[in-house]
């Protein structure tokens, strides 16, 4: 039983550590076509548009589409760094046009605050209810014992027996 | 009154969930909205000697229409446009975007067209600098040149009483 246990996680813990080494690994093959001209280029390409979203499969990076948009969009970005623009030059070539929604880092700014600093907000509210919990608990944990009370439950348990 | 905090806490999220639920996650604002459309020059369908920029239109409300000859709402929303051009309440351009086999002309020839003229967008890149992501999509450009309306997907009746026909009025039309 508890082999099987043991055997269970450990089988969990492998497949988590393979997943990522798989999906790197699709990622690459779908976008493998090297650029025979320019691998630094596409390499770059590949590393920045990892970090954007294809505007058709919203799920997808734009390094891993197969959509036509996407591939459109590559080659754009493609020409855009030959033309030795950089990679944040590139990004604002794209929020121009279609938002911060292709970021998927979209960037902090008044409107995104709640959506950084939410996951601390609640850690805080959680620290906070936490805190009232274990205080409120030693409070009632310190109420005198009645000792009339304790007699009579004595007395009962012993009447039992 | 603190027995209940989380029970409202909890119907809060799901107020929050619910209103996600029924987004429509197409519908990416679009950062165009209230600036100046993107200008450009293309060559027309059908006479390629032609050709048209939005600067033709300055002085007139009109509809930038982004469509394709392989695009099949555009055929749902066809009708629509034909019946928008014959009351010749606001002029629609035709934008056709990425028509690798060439078939707008003919097409266009075979179903009628609702378009004043129908620009050549074949590589895209007319479309991606108005941050098209897919056939159909319309843009409401006022008399100034400046965007003031985006909308994605087909127009059906119903989309053109509710979005477009609001606008138009402002715009005094």
């Amino acid at each position: 039983m508890r082999s099987y246990r043991i055997k269970r996680i450990l089988l969990v813990l492998l497949l988590v550590c393979v997943q990522p080494a798989l999906a790197a690994e699709t990622v690459v093959t779908k976008e493998a076509q090297p650029n025979a001209e320019d691998p630094a280029i596409e390499a770059r390409l590949i590393n920045l548009a990892e970090d954007l979203r294809c505007l058709v499969c919203q799920n997808e990076s734009l390094a891993g589409s197969h959509a036509e948009l996407a591939e459109d969009l590559r080659r754009e970005i493609r020409e855009q760094m030959k033309a030795g623009k950089n990679d944040g030059e590139v990004v604002d070539y794209l929020t121009e046009r279609y938002g911060d929604f292709v970021l998927y880092r979209p960037p902090f700014k008044p409107v995104t605050w709640l959506l950084w600093l939410g996951p601390v907000l609640f850690l805080g509210m959680g620290g906070v209810a936490w805190y009232m919990t274990l205080r409120h608990r030693r409070v009632t944990g310190n109420v005198p014992v009645d000792e009339k009370r304790l007699a009579t439950a004595a007395q009962l348990l012993e009447e039992d027996q | 009154m603190k027995r209940w905090l989380p029970l409202v806490l909890f119907l809060v999220l799901v107020g929050f969930f619910a209103k996600g639920l029924f987004l429509n996650p197409r519908e990416v604002p679009s950062p165009f909205i209230g600036r100046t459309a993107p200008a450009f020059t293309l060559p027309l369908v059908g006479d390629a000697n032609a050709s048209f920029a939005p600067a033709d239109m300055k002085g007139k409300v009109w509809l930038l229409n982004v469509w394709a000859p392989w695009c099949v709402s555009c055929r749902r929303e066809h009708p629509v446009l034909m019946q928008i051009a014959r009351s010749g309440r606001v002029p629609i351009v035709g934008l056709n975007w990425k028509d690798k086999e060439r078939e707008a002309e003919a097409l266009l020839e075979r179903t009628g067209s609702p378009y004043v003229a129908v620009p050549d967008d074949l590589d895209g890149r007319v479309g991606i600098n108005y941050g098209v992501t897919g056939t159909p999509e319309t843009y409401l450009i006022d008399r100034a040149g400046i965007v003031r309306m985006k909308h994605v997907g087909p127009i059906s009746n119903e989309v053109w009483q509710k979005r477009f026909d609001p606008k138009l009025r402002e715009l005094g039309l």
